[in-house]
Protein backbone atom coordinates (compact mmCIF):
# COMPACT_ATOMS: atom_id res chain seq x y z
CA UNK A 1 0.00 0.00 0.00
CA UNK A 2 1.28 3.56 -0.93
CA UNK A 3 1.22 5.73 2.29
CA UNK A 4 2.22 8.63 0.45
CA UNK A 5 0.95 9.53 -2.93
CA UNK A 6 1.29 13.01 -4.67
CA UNK A 7 0.00 13.02 -8.57
CA UNK A 8 0.73 15.88 -11.36
CA UNK A 9 2.04 18.86 -8.47
CA UNK A 10 2.20 22.05 -10.04
CA UNK A 11 2.64 24.75 -7.57
CA UNK A 12 3.79 28.41 -8.98
CA UNK A 13 5.05 31.82 -7.20
CA UNK A 14 4.79 35.37 -8.18
CA UNK A 15 1.93 34.85 -10.64
CA UNK A 16 3.74 32.14 -12.39
CA UNK A 17 6.96 33.64 -13.20
CA UNK A 18 8.49 30.92 -10.66
CA UNK A 19 7.67 27.68 -11.18
CA UNK A 20 8.88 25.94 -7.98
CA UNK A 21 7.08 22.34 -9.08
CA UNK A 22 6.18 21.34 -12.80
CA UNK A 23 3.81 18.22 -12.75
CA UNK A 24 5.59 16.48 -10.13
CA UNK A 25 4.26 12.60 -9.14
CA UNK A 26 6.00 10.25 -6.71
CA UNK A 27 5.00 8.15 -4.05
CA UNK A 28 6.08 5.85 -0.77
CA UNK A 29 5.33 2.48 -0.15
CA UNK A 30 3.91 1.81 3.39
CA UNK A 31 6.94 1.32 5.83
CA UNK A 32 9.35 2.11 3.53
CA UNK A 33 12.00 5.54 3.01
CA UNK A 34 11.41 7.78 -0.29
CA UNK A 35 14.44 9.73 -0.58
CA UNK A 36 14.02 13.10 -2.12
CA UNK A 37 17.40 14.10 -4.14
CA UNK A 38 17.48 17.19 -6.11
CA UNK A 39 19.83 20.90 -5.73
CA UNK A 40 19.01 23.96 -3.93
CA UNK A 41 15.85 25.45 -5.59
CA UNK A 42 14.71 21.66 -7.15
CA UNK A 43 11.59 22.15 -5.39
CA UNK A 44 12.41 19.85 -2.23
CA UNK A 45 10.79 21.67 0.63
CA UNK A 46 7.68 23.16 -1.81
CA UNK A 47 7.00 19.39 -2.12
CA UNK A 48 7.35 18.62 1.57
CA UNK A 49 4.93 21.77 2.67
CA UNK A 50 2.17 20.49 0.07
CA UNK A 51 2.23 17.03 1.70
CA UNK A 52 2.61 18.07 5.14
CA UNK A 53 -0.78 20.35 4.37
CA UNK A 54 1.25 23.61 4.92
CA UNK A 55 0.79 24.45 1.04
CA UNK A 56 -2.10 24.59 -1.28
CA UNK A 57 -0.94 23.82 -4.51
CA UNK A 58 -2.12 25.45 -7.93
CA UNK A 59 -3.13 21.83 -9.21
CA UNK A 60 -2.32 18.23 -8.68
CA UNK A 61 -3.58 15.97 -5.85
CA UNK A 62 -2.00 14.56 -2.93
CA UNK A 63 -2.66 11.71 -0.23
CA UNK A 64 -1.69 10.90 2.64
CA UNK A 65 -2.25 7.45 4.76
CA UNK A 66 -5.38 7.82 1.84
CA UNK A 67 -6.00 11.00 3.22
CA UNK A 68 -6.54 14.00 0.65
CA UNK A 69 -4.34 16.44 1.91
CA UNK A 70 -6.34 19.51 0.43
CA UNK A 71 -9.38 18.43 1.52
CA UNK A 72 -8.56 17.36 4.99
CA UNK A 73 -5.79 18.86 6.23
CA UNK A 74 -6.86 18.58 10.21
CA UNK A 75 -6.68 14.85 9.60
CA UNK A 76 -3.54 14.43 8.03
CA UNK A 77 -1.80 16.62 10.64
CA UNK A 78 -3.20 14.09 13.15
CA UNK A 79 -0.96 11.28 11.24
CA UNK A 80 2.38 12.81 10.24
CA UNK A 81 5.64 14.63 11.86
CA UNK A 82 7.29 16.80 9.67
CA UNK A 83 10.90 18.13 10.54
CA UNK A 84 11.61 21.49 8.24
CA UNK A 85 14.81 22.49 6.70
CA UNK A 86 15.66 24.77 9.45
CA UNK A 87 14.76 23.74 13.07
CA UNK A 88 11.52 24.89 14.00
CA UNK A 89 11.74 25.05 17.85
CA UNK A 90 11.19 28.33 20.08
CA UNK A 91 15.05 29.28 20.90
CA UNK A 92 14.50 31.51 23.89
CA UNK A 93 13.07 28.05 25.49
CA UNK A 94 15.01 24.89 27.00
CA UNK A 95 14.48 21.59 24.88
CA UNK A 96 12.27 20.38 27.85
CA UNK A 97 9.69 22.96 27.34
CA UNK A 98 9.57 22.39 24.05
CA UNK A 99 8.68 19.25 23.36
CA UNK A 100 6.55 19.48 26.93
CA UNK A 101 4.15 22.40 24.92
CA UNK A 102 4.29 20.60 21.65
CA UNK A 103 3.01 17.41 23.75
CA UNK A 104 0.18 19.54 24.91
CA UNK A 105 -0.53 20.59 21.50
CA UNK A 106 -0.74 17.29 20.93
CA UNK A 107 -3.34 17.11 23.41
CA UNK A 108 -1.15 14.90 25.81
CA UNK A 109 -2.35 15.91 29.37
CA UNK A 110 0.11 17.51 31.37
CA UNK A 111 1.47 14.18 32.83
CA UNK A 112 2.19 12.32 29.17
CA UNK A 113 3.40 15.23 28.08
CA UNK A 114 6.61 15.38 30.75
CA UNK A 115 6.65 11.56 30.23
CA UNK A 116 6.96 11.81 26.93
CA UNK A 117 9.49 14.43 26.48
CA UNK A 118 11.81 12.98 29.11
CA UNK A 119 11.62 9.92 26.93
CA UNK A 120 12.81 11.96 23.77
CA UNK A 121 15.49 13.82 25.61
CA UNK A 122 16.89 10.37 26.67
CA UNK A 123 16.61 8.80 23.55
CA UNK A 124 18.06 11.76 21.34
CA UNK A 125 20.69 11.90 23.92
CA UNK A 126 20.04 15.52 25.07
CA UNK A 127 19.45 14.90 28.82
CA UNK A 128 21.95 16.60 29.49
CA UNK A 129 21.25 19.70 27.27
CA UNK A 130 17.24 19.28 28.46
CA UNK A 131 17.26 22.95 31.04
CA UNK A 132 19.15 24.74 28.46
CA UNK A 133 17.43 27.51 25.98
CA UNK A 134 18.06 25.71 22.37
CA UNK A 135 20.33 29.05 21.91
CA UNK A 136 23.25 27.45 23.76
CA UNK A 137 22.48 24.28 21.25
CA UNK A 138 24.81 23.05 18.47
CA UNK A 139 23.51 22.27 14.96
CA UNK A 140 23.40 18.94 15.35
CA UNK A 141 21.49 19.13 19.30
CA UNK A 142 18.97 21.37 17.12
CA UNK A 143 18.24 19.56 14.60
CA UNK A 144 17.61 16.27 16.79
CA UNK A 145 15.66 18.48 18.98
CA UNK A 146 13.55 19.40 16.48
CA UNK A 147 13.32 15.69 14.89
CA UNK A 148 12.12 14.69 18.68
CA UNK A 149 9.23 17.24 18.70
CA UNK A 150 7.61 16.02 15.23
CA UNK A 151 7.98 12.39 17.03
CA UNK A 152 5.98 13.04 19.99
CA UNK A 153 2.96 11.53 19.34
CA UNK A 154 4.60 8.45 17.31
CA UNK A 155 3.66 9.00 13.93
CA UNK A 156 3.68 5.98 11.23
CA UNK A 157 4.16 8.71 8.26
CA UNK A 158 7.35 11.34 8.97
CA UNK A 159 8.46 13.86 6.44
CA UNK A 160 12.38 15.31 6.88
CA UNK A 161 13.32 18.18 4.91
CA UNK A 162 16.89 18.26 4.52
CA UNK A 163 17.61 16.54 8.22
CA UNK A 164 21.41 17.26 7.85
CA UNK A 165 21.97 20.00 5.79
CA UNK A 166 24.27 22.55 7.54
CA UNK A 167 25.76 19.93 10.36
CA UNK A 168 29.19 19.15 10.64
CA UNK A 169 30.28 15.38 10.10
CA UNK A 170 30.05 14.26 13.48
CA UNK A 171 26.51 15.70 13.75
CA UNK A 172 25.56 14.17 10.48
CA UNK A 173 26.51 10.63 11.09
CA UNK A 174 24.58 10.72 14.81
CA UNK A 175 22.10 12.02 13.23
CA UNK A 176 21.74 8.89 10.32
CA UNK A 177 21.74 6.72 13.21
CA UNK A 178 19.03 8.20 14.56
CA UNK A 179 17.09 8.22 11.12
CA UNK A 180 17.90 4.51 10.61
CA UNK A 181 16.72 3.63 14.65
CA UNK A 182 13.27 4.81 13.03
CA UNK A 183 13.25 3.37 10.18
CA UNK A 184 13.96 0.18 12.09
CA UNK A 185 11.14 1.30 14.40
CA UNK A 186 8.52 0.73 10.96
CA UNK A 187 7.52 4.81 10.08
CA UNK A 188 7.25 5.47 6.52
CA UNK A 189 9.90 8.26 5.62
CA UNK A 190 10.51 10.75 2.78
CA UNK A 191 13.62 12.43 3.14
CA UNK A 192 15.08 15.32 1.30
CA UNK A 193 18.63 16.10 0.57
CA UNK A 194 21.26 17.26 -1.34
CA UNK A 195 23.65 14.26 -0.97
CA UNK A 196 23.29 11.26 -2.98
CA UNK A 197 25.52 9.48 -0.52
CA UNK A 198 22.92 10.24 2.23
CA UNK A 199 20.21 9.28 0.12
CA UNK A 200 22.45 6.20 -0.43
CA UNK A 201 22.40 5.52 3.28
CA UNK A 202 19.28 6.11 4.25
CA UNK A 203 16.89 5.43 1.08
CA UNK A 204 15.56 2.40 -0.77
CA UNK A 205 14.26 4.38 -3.04
CA UNK A 206 15.21 7.61 -4.43
CA UNK A 207 13.55 10.15 -6.58
CA UNK A 208 15.76 12.79 -8.16
CA UNK A 209 14.01 15.85 -8.71
CA UNK A 210 14.96 19.16 -10.90
CA UNK A 211 13.24 21.80 -11.56
CA UNK A 212 10.21 20.75 -9.74
CA UNK A 213 10.05 17.68 -11.52
CA UNK A 214 11.03 13.97 -11.25
CA UNK A 215 13.62 13.05 -13.24
CA UNK A 216 14.88 10.04 -12.23
CA UNK A 217 13.79 7.34 -10.47
CA UNK A 218 14.70 4.00 -8.70
CA UNK A 219 16.93 2.28 -6.23
CA UNK A 220 20.29 3.53 -5.10
CA UNK A 221 22.01 1.12 -7.06
CA UNK A 222 20.27 1.27 -9.99
CA UNK A 223 20.89 4.98 -10.12
CA UNK A 224 24.90 4.67 -9.09
CA UNK A 225 24.92 2.04 -11.60
CA UNK A 226 23.43 4.49 -14.30
CA UNK A 227 25.93 6.84 -13.10
CA UNK A 228 29.08 4.56 -13.10
CA UNK A 229 29.40 4.23 -9.59
CA UNK A 230 32.84 4.91 -7.68
CA UNK A 231 35.86 5.85 -9.47
CA UNK A 232 39.28 5.31 -8.54
CA UNK A 233 41.39 8.22 -7.94
CA UNK A 234 45.01 8.33 -7.47
CA UNK A 235 48.16 11.19 -7.91
CA UNK A 236 51.55 9.79 -8.61
CA UNK A 237 54.77 12.02 -9.51
CA UNK A 238 54.98 12.81 -12.78
CA UNK A 239 57.81 9.76 -13.74
CA UNK A 240 55.02 7.07 -12.46
CA UNK A 241 52.26 8.55 -14.53
CA UNK A 242 52.84 6.31 -17.11
CA UNK A 243 53.24 2.76 -14.55
CA UNK A 244 50.66 4.05 -12.69
CA UNK A 245 48.21 4.42 -15.62
CA UNK A 246 48.78 0.89 -16.62
CA UNK A 247 48.03 -0.24 -13.23
CA UNK A 248 44.88 1.32 -13.00
CA UNK A 249 43.55 0.58 -16.15
CA UNK A 250 44.59 -3.73 -15.64
CA UNK A 251 42.64 -3.24 -11.82
CA UNK A 252 39.85 -1.33 -13.27
CA UNK A 253 39.32 -3.11 -16.63
CA UNK A 254 38.47 0.78 -18.33
CA UNK A 255 40.24 3.25 -19.85
CA UNK A 256 41.60 5.91 -17.51
CA UNK A 257 41.16 9.44 -17.36
CA UNK A 258 44.13 11.46 -16.90
CA UNK A 259 44.63 15.19 -15.37
CA UNK A 260 47.90 16.37 -14.91
CA UNK A 261 49.16 13.54 -12.37
CA UNK A 262 46.13 12.64 -11.39
CA UNK A 263 44.89 9.02 -12.96
CA UNK A 264 41.30 7.96 -12.33
CA UNK A 265 38.81 5.37 -13.58
CA UNK A 266 35.31 3.55 -12.50
CA UNK A 267 35.42 0.65 -10.96
CA UNK A 268 33.29 -2.25 -9.54
CA UNK A 269 34.21 -2.54 -5.75
CA UNK A 270 36.16 0.03 -4.24
CA UNK A 271 37.70 -1.35 -1.53
CA UNK A 272 39.28 -4.21 -3.81
CA UNK A 273 40.25 -2.23 -6.61
CA UNK A 274 41.64 0.34 -3.54
CA UNK A 275 43.58 -2.46 -2.36
CA UNK A 276 44.85 -4.44 -5.76
CA UNK A 277 46.16 -1.06 -6.85
CA UNK A 278 47.96 -0.34 -3.91
CA UNK A 279 49.74 -3.99 -3.73
CA UNK A 280 50.51 -3.39 -7.81
CA UNK A 281 52.16 0.07 -7.00
CA UNK A 282 54.13 -1.44 -4.18
CA UNK A 283 55.47 -4.41 -6.36
CA UNK A 284 56.22 -1.65 -8.88
CA UNK A 285 57.95 0.85 -6.16
CA UNK A 286 56.10 3.64 -7.10
CA UNK A 287 54.61 5.56 -4.00
CA UNK A 288 51.32 7.20 -4.57
CA UNK A 289 51.17 10.95 -4.01
CA UNK A 290 47.07 10.41 -3.18
CA UNK A 291 44.85 7.58 -3.52
CA UNK A 292 41.47 7.05 -2.98
CA UNK A 293 37.96 6.09 -3.38
CA UNK A 294 35.46 9.14 -5.31
CA UNK A 295 31.72 8.00 -4.77
CA UNK A 296 29.69 10.17 -7.40
CA UNK A 297 27.97 13.12 -6.09
CA UNK A 298 24.61 14.74 -6.86
CA UNK A 299 26.33 16.45 -9.16
CA UNK A 300 28.01 13.28 -11.44
CA UNK A 301 24.12 12.84 -11.35
CA UNK A 302 22.48 15.54 -12.38
CA UNK A 303 25.70 15.31 -15.40
CA UNK A 304 24.45 11.56 -15.94
CA UNK A 305 21.00 12.12 -16.02
CA UNK A 306 20.32 15.66 -17.78
CA UNK A 307 23.85 16.49 -19.04
CA UNK A 308 24.26 19.54 -17.02
CA UNK A 309 25.55 19.92 -13.69
CA UNK A 310 23.09 20.82 -11.18
CA UNK A 311 21.56 24.28 -11.90
CA UNK A 312 22.39 26.22 -8.07
CA UNK A 313 25.67 25.57 -6.89
CA UNK A 314 25.68 23.21 -4.07
CA UNK A 315 26.36 24.07 -0.72
CA UNK A 316 29.24 22.04 0.88
CA UNK A 317 27.09 20.58 4.31
CA UNK A 318 29.95 22.14 7.09
CA UNK A 319 29.63 26.07 5.22
CA UNK A 320 26.08 25.86 4.57
CA UNK A 321 24.77 29.26 6.84
CA UNK A 322 21.46 28.44 9.04
CA UNK A 323 18.75 30.70 8.10
CA UNK A 324 18.16 32.45 4.61
CA UNK A 325 15.12 31.95 2.44
CA UNK A 326 12.54 28.96 3.15
CA UNK B 1 -13.45 23.29 21.67
CA UNK B 2 -12.16 22.03 24.98
CA UNK B 3 -9.04 22.23 22.93
CA UNK B 4 -9.36 24.77 20.98
CA UNK B 5 -9.46 26.66 24.81
CA UNK B 6 -6.14 24.50 25.66
CA UNK B 7 -4.29 25.49 22.53
CA UNK B 8 -4.64 28.94 23.38
CA UNK B 9 -3.30 28.51 27.16
CA UNK B 10 -0.55 26.64 25.74
CA UNK B 11 0.68 29.23 23.49
CA UNK B 12 0.25 32.51 25.68
CA UNK B 13 2.11 29.86 28.50
CA UNK B 14 5.13 30.00 26.00
CA UNK B 15 5.46 33.25 25.82
CA UNK B 16 5.43 34.09 29.75
CA UNK B 17 7.79 30.96 29.59
CA UNK B 18 10.03 33.12 27.60
CA UNK B 19 9.97 35.79 30.15
CA UNK B 20 11.04 33.49 32.51
CA UNK B 21 14.06 31.90 30.66
CA UNK B 22 15.09 35.65 29.47
CA UNK B 23 14.23 38.05 32.09
CA UNK B 24 16.13 40.70 30.14
CA UNK B 25 13.16 41.17 27.90
CA UNK B 26 10.99 42.15 30.36
CA UNK B 27 13.72 44.40 32.03
CA UNK B 28 14.14 45.81 28.63
CA UNK B 29 10.64 46.26 27.78
CA UNK B 30 10.04 48.24 31.08
CA UNK B 31 12.76 50.30 32.10
CA UNK B 32 12.53 52.03 28.40
CA UNK B 33 8.69 53.47 29.42
CA UNK B 34 10.38 54.26 32.91
CA UNK B 35 12.99 55.94 31.27
CA UNK B 36 10.56 58.16 29.45
CA UNK B 37 8.74 58.50 33.11
CA UNK B 38 11.68 60.02 34.70
CA UNK B 39 13.45 62.12 31.11
CA UNK B 40 9.92 63.84 30.73
CA UNK B 41 10.02 64.49 34.59
CA UNK B 42 13.21 66.12 35.03
CA UNK B 43 14.17 67.09 31.50
CA UNK B 44 11.21 69.09 30.46
CA UNK B 45 8.85 68.79 33.58
CA UNK B 46 11.06 72.05 34.66
CA UNK B 47 10.19 73.68 31.25
CA UNK B 48 6.66 73.06 29.81
CA UNK B 49 4.21 74.99 31.63
CA UNK B 50 1.65 72.39 32.52
CA UNK B 51 -1.39 74.55 34.31
CA UNK B 52 -2.32 71.93 36.58
CA UNK B 53 -2.12 71.16 40.28
CA UNK B 54 0.82 68.89 41.10
CA UNK B 55 2.77 70.07 37.74
CA UNK B 56 3.67 68.48 34.60
CA UNK B 57 4.07 64.79 35.55
CA UNK B 58 -0.11 64.30 36.10
CA UNK B 59 -0.64 65.35 32.31
CA UNK B 60 2.82 63.68 31.29
CA UNK B 61 1.67 60.13 32.62
CA UNK B 62 -1.28 59.42 30.85
CA UNK B 63 0.72 60.20 27.85
CA UNK B 64 3.45 58.15 28.37
CA UNK B 65 0.88 55.15 29.17
CA UNK B 66 -0.72 55.66 25.94
CA UNK B 67 2.38 55.52 24.20
CA UNK B 68 3.47 52.11 25.89
CA UNK B 69 0.56 50.43 24.86
CA UNK B 70 0.64 51.68 21.64
CA UNK B 71 3.88 50.06 20.55
CA UNK B 72 1.94 46.62 21.19
CA UNK B 73 1.07 47.23 18.01
CA UNK B 74 5.18 46.77 16.63
CA UNK B 75 6.05 44.31 19.58
CA UNK B 76 3.34 41.62 18.37
CA UNK B 77 4.17 42.15 15.33
CA UNK B 78 8.20 41.98 15.80
CA UNK B 79 7.24 38.71 17.64
CA UNK B 80 5.04 36.83 14.97
CA UNK B 81 7.52 37.69 12.30
CA UNK B 82 10.19 36.20 14.40
CA UNK B 83 8.35 32.83 14.81
CA UNK B 84 7.75 33.02 11.26
CA UNK B 85 11.00 33.32 10.20
CA UNK B 86 12.27 30.98 12.64
CA UNK B 87 9.35 28.35 11.08
CA UNK B 88 7.88 27.73 14.19
CA UNK B 89 4.60 29.07 12.90
CA UNK B 90 4.76 26.65 10.05
CA UNK B 91 5.44 23.84 12.85
CA UNK B 92 2.49 25.32 14.63
CA UNK B 93 0.41 24.82 11.40
CA UNK B 94 1.56 21.27 10.88
CA UNK B 95 -0.26 20.39 14.36
CA UNK B 96 -3.82 19.56 14.84
CA UNK B 97 -4.36 21.88 16.74
CA UNK B 98 -7.32 24.61 16.10
CA UNK B 99 -7.20 27.57 13.52
CA UNK B 100 -6.90 30.99 15.24
CA UNK B 101 -5.06 29.23 18.68
CA UNK B 102 -1.21 30.85 18.25
CA UNK B 103 -2.40 34.26 17.18
CA UNK B 104 -5.33 34.25 19.69
CA UNK B 105 -2.72 32.99 22.02
CA UNK B 106 -0.07 35.56 21.28
CA UNK B 107 -2.22 38.59 22.02
CA UNK B 108 -3.37 37.13 25.20
CA UNK B 109 0.49 36.48 26.11
CA UNK B 110 1.06 40.62 24.61
CA UNK B 111 -1.52 41.83 27.33
CA UNK B 112 -0.45 39.72 30.21
CA UNK B 113 2.71 41.37 29.49
CA UNK B 114 1.39 44.84 29.16
CA UNK B 115 -0.59 44.72 32.97
CA UNK B 116 2.89 43.91 33.75
CA UNK B 117 4.31 46.94 32.24
CA UNK B 118 1.70 49.21 33.15
CA UNK B 119 2.21 48.29 36.85
CA UNK B 120 5.87 49.07 36.55
CA UNK B 121 5.14 52.36 35.26
CA UNK B 122 2.51 53.39 37.20
CA UNK B 123 4.68 52.59 40.27
CA UNK B 124 7.48 54.44 39.12
CA UNK B 125 5.16 57.52 38.38
CA UNK B 126 4.14 56.94 41.53
CA UNK B 127 7.99 57.53 42.91
CA UNK B 128 8.18 60.89 41.10
CA UNK B 129 5.16 62.29 42.39
CA UNK B 130 1.84 60.78 39.81
CA UNK B 131 -1.38 60.86 42.09
CA UNK B 132 -4.41 60.50 40.36
CA UNK B 133 -6.83 62.20 42.48
CA UNK B 134 -10.55 60.60 40.69
CA UNK B 135 -10.72 57.62 43.53
CA UNK B 136 -10.12 53.93 42.79
CA UNK B 137 -13.03 53.32 40.19
CA UNK B 138 -12.16 55.81 37.99
CA UNK B 139 -8.23 54.92 38.09
CA UNK B 140 -9.18 51.38 37.15
CA UNK B 141 -11.60 52.38 34.14
CA UNK B 142 -8.51 54.51 33.06
CA UNK B 143 -5.99 50.71 33.19
CA UNK B 144 -8.96 49.20 31.82
CA UNK B 145 -9.06 51.61 28.69
CA UNK B 146 -5.17 51.20 28.57
CA UNK B 147 -4.96 47.80 28.27
CA UNK B 148 -8.04 47.21 25.82
CA UNK B 149 -6.38 49.61 23.52
CA UNK B 150 -3.71 47.90 23.63
CA UNK B 151 -5.13 44.23 23.21
CA UNK B 152 -6.62 46.22 20.07
CA UNK B 153 -3.63 47.17 18.62
CA UNK B 154 -1.96 43.74 19.32
CA UNK B 155 -4.70 42.45 16.76
CA UNK B 156 -3.27 45.35 13.74
CA UNK B 157 0.28 43.81 15.00
CA UNK B 158 -0.75 40.12 13.93
CA UNK B 159 -1.83 41.41 10.62
CA UNK B 160 1.61 43.67 10.29
CA UNK B 161 3.49 40.49 11.08
CA UNK B 162 1.90 38.32 8.91
CA UNK B 163 2.09 40.82 6.39
CA UNK B 164 5.79 41.67 6.73
CA UNK B 165 7.74 38.72 6.67
CA UNK B 166 10.91 40.17 7.90
CA UNK B 167 11.26 40.58 11.69
CA UNK B 168 13.59 44.01 11.13
CA UNK B 169 11.38 45.23 8.93
CA UNK B 170 8.46 45.09 10.77
CA UNK B 171 10.28 46.66 13.55
CA UNK B 172 10.77 49.87 11.47
CA UNK B 173 7.37 49.57 10.13
CA UNK B 174 6.17 49.72 13.48
CA UNK B 175 7.89 52.43 14.74
CA UNK B 176 7.24 54.78 11.49
CA UNK B 177 3.59 54.00 12.38
CA UNK B 178 3.54 54.54 16.28
CA UNK B 179 6.39 57.76 16.43
CA UNK B 180 4.24 59.74 14.88
CA UNK B 181 1.12 58.87 16.47
CA UNK B 182 2.49 59.14 19.95
CA UNK B 183 4.05 62.79 18.96
CA UNK B 184 1.67 64.21 16.60
CA UNK B 185 -0.87 63.83 19.65
CA UNK B 186 -1.36 65.64 23.19
CA UNK B 187 0.59 63.31 24.66
CA UNK B 188 3.59 65.40 25.47
CA UNK B 189 2.59 68.80 24.91
CA UNK B 190 -0.49 70.68 24.09
CA UNK B 191 -1.68 70.98 20.62
CA UNK B 192 -2.09 74.68 20.27
CA UNK B 193 1.59 74.69 19.15
CA UNK B 194 0.92 73.17 16.09
CA UNK B 195 0.26 74.29 12.44
CA UNK B 196 -3.33 74.26 12.08
CA UNK B 197 -3.90 70.82 10.11
CA UNK B 198 -1.74 69.17 12.38
CA UNK B 199 -4.07 70.04 15.09
CA UNK B 200 -7.07 68.42 12.94
CA UNK B 201 -5.01 65.20 12.99
CA UNK B 202 -3.86 65.47 16.18
CA UNK B 203 -7.64 65.47 17.43
CA UNK B 204 -9.11 63.12 16.07
CA UNK B 205 -5.63 60.91 16.34
CA UNK B 206 -6.78 57.50 18.73
CA UNK B 207 -4.07 58.76 20.56
CA UNK B 208 -4.81 61.76 21.55
CA UNK B 209 -8.50 60.49 22.51
CA UNK B 210 -6.82 57.82 24.59
CA UNK B 211 -4.67 60.47 26.20
CA UNK B 212 -7.76 62.99 27.11
CA UNK B 213 -9.74 60.09 28.43
CA UNK B 214 -6.74 59.09 30.56
CA UNK B 215 -6.36 62.41 31.75
CA UNK B 216 -10.15 62.68 32.22
CA UNK B 217 -10.64 59.43 34.10
CA UNK B 218 -7.48 60.49 36.23
CA UNK B 219 -9.15 63.28 37.56
CA UNK B 220 -7.71 66.11 35.35
CA UNK B 221 -8.66 68.44 32.99
CA UNK B 222 -8.18 67.59 29.29
CA UNK B 223 -5.44 70.18 27.20
CA UNK B 224 -6.44 69.95 23.33
CA UNK B 225 -5.33 72.70 21.02
CA UNK B 226 -7.19 75.71 19.17
CA UNK B 227 -10.13 72.98 18.40
CA UNK B 228 -10.78 72.37 21.74
CA UNK B 229 -14.69 72.05 21.06
CA UNK B 230 -14.77 69.45 18.43
CA UNK B 231 -16.36 66.36 19.12
CA UNK B 232 -13.27 64.32 19.99
CA UNK B 233 -12.05 66.37 22.44
CA UNK B 234 -15.14 67.01 24.28
CA UNK B 235 -16.08 63.32 24.20
CA UNK B 236 -13.04 61.58 24.37
CA UNK B 237 -13.79 58.53 26.46
CA UNK B 238 -16.97 57.88 23.60
CA UNK B 239 -14.31 58.51 21.06
CA UNK B 240 -11.36 55.78 22.53
CA UNK B 241 -13.88 53.55 22.81
CA UNK B 242 -15.50 53.44 19.58
CA UNK B 243 -11.77 53.53 18.32
CA UNK B 244 -11.50 50.59 19.82
CA UNK B 245 -14.46 48.72 19.04
CA UNK B 246 -13.93 49.76 15.49
CA UNK B 247 -10.18 48.14 15.06
CA UNK B 248 -11.02 44.32 17.26
CA UNK B 249 -14.29 44.85 14.44
CA UNK B 250 -12.42 44.91 11.61
CA UNK B 251 -8.60 43.67 12.76
CA UNK B 252 -9.14 40.73 14.01
CA UNK B 253 -11.05 39.05 11.16
CA UNK B 254 -8.96 40.39 8.76
CA UNK B 255 -6.16 38.31 11.41
CA UNK B 256 -7.84 35.36 11.43
CA UNK B 257 -8.58 35.22 7.90
CA UNK B 258 -5.00 36.23 6.54
CA UNK B 259 -3.65 33.48 9.17
CA UNK B 260 -5.68 30.88 7.71
CA UNK B 261 -4.67 31.03 3.81
CA UNK B 262 -1.63 32.52 4.57
CA UNK B 263 0.73 30.55 2.88
CA UNK B 264 4.69 31.65 1.66
N1 LIG C 1 7.56 31.90 -1.25
C1 LIG C 1 8.20 31.83 -2.42
N2 LIG C 1 8.15 32.86 -3.29
C2 LIG C 1 8.78 32.80 -4.46
N3 LIG C 1 9.49 31.75 -4.89
C3 LIG C 1 9.59 30.69 -4.08
C4 LIG C 1 8.95 30.68 -2.80
N4 LIG C 1 9.22 29.48 -2.21
C5 LIG C 1 9.98 28.80 -3.08
N5 LIG C 1 10.21 29.51 -4.21
C6 LIG C 1 10.98 29.08 -5.37
O1 LIG C 1 10.54 27.80 -5.76
C7 LIG C 1 11.63 26.99 -6.15
C8 LIG C 1 11.65 25.72 -5.33
O2 LIG C 1 11.95 26.07 -3.99
P1 LIG C 1 12.13 24.98 -2.85
O3 LIG C 1 10.98 24.05 -2.85
O4 LIG C 1 12.38 25.74 -1.59
O5 LIG C 1 13.45 24.23 -3.29
P2 LIG C 1 14.43 23.29 -2.46
O6 LIG C 1 13.81 23.02 -1.14
O7 LIG C 1 14.60 22.08 -3.29
O8 LIG C 1 15.71 24.06 -2.32
C9 LIG C 1 12.87 27.85 -5.99
O9 LIG C 1 13.19 28.39 -7.25
C10 LIG C 1 12.45 28.90 -5.04
O10 LIG C 1 13.17 30.09 -5.25
MG1 LIG D 1 14.53 23.37 0.71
Amino acid sequence: MKSVIAEHLVKTYRKGEVVALNDLSLDVEEGTVLGVLGPNGAGKTTTVRILATLLKPDSGHATVAGIDVIKNPDKVRELIGLSGQYAAVDETLTGWDNLVMFGRLYHLGRQPSIDRANELLERFDLTEAARRPIKTYSGGMRRRLDLAASLIVKPKILFLDEPTTGLDPRGRQDMWGVIQDLVKGGVTLLLTTQYLEEADQLADEIAVIDRGTVIARGTSDALKKQVGGERLEITVENADVAAAQEIVARVSGHSTHLDLRTISAPVQTGSVALMETLRALDDAKIHPLDIGLKRPSLDDVFLSLTGHIAEETVVEPAKKKRGGKK
Amino acid sequence: MKFAISDVITITKRQLLQLVRVPEVLVFSTIQPVMFVLLFRFVFGGSIASGQPGGYVQLLMPGIFVQTVAFTLASTAIGLAEDMKKGLIDRFRSLPISRGAVIIGRTFGDALLNILVLVVMATAGFAVGWRPTSGILKTSLAFLFLFVFGYALSWIGILVGLSVKEARTVQSVGFLVTFPLTFLSNAFAPTTGMPRALQYFAEWNPVSTMVAACRQLFGLKNQFGATANSWPSQHPLQTSLLYMVVLMVVFIPLSIRKYKNFSS
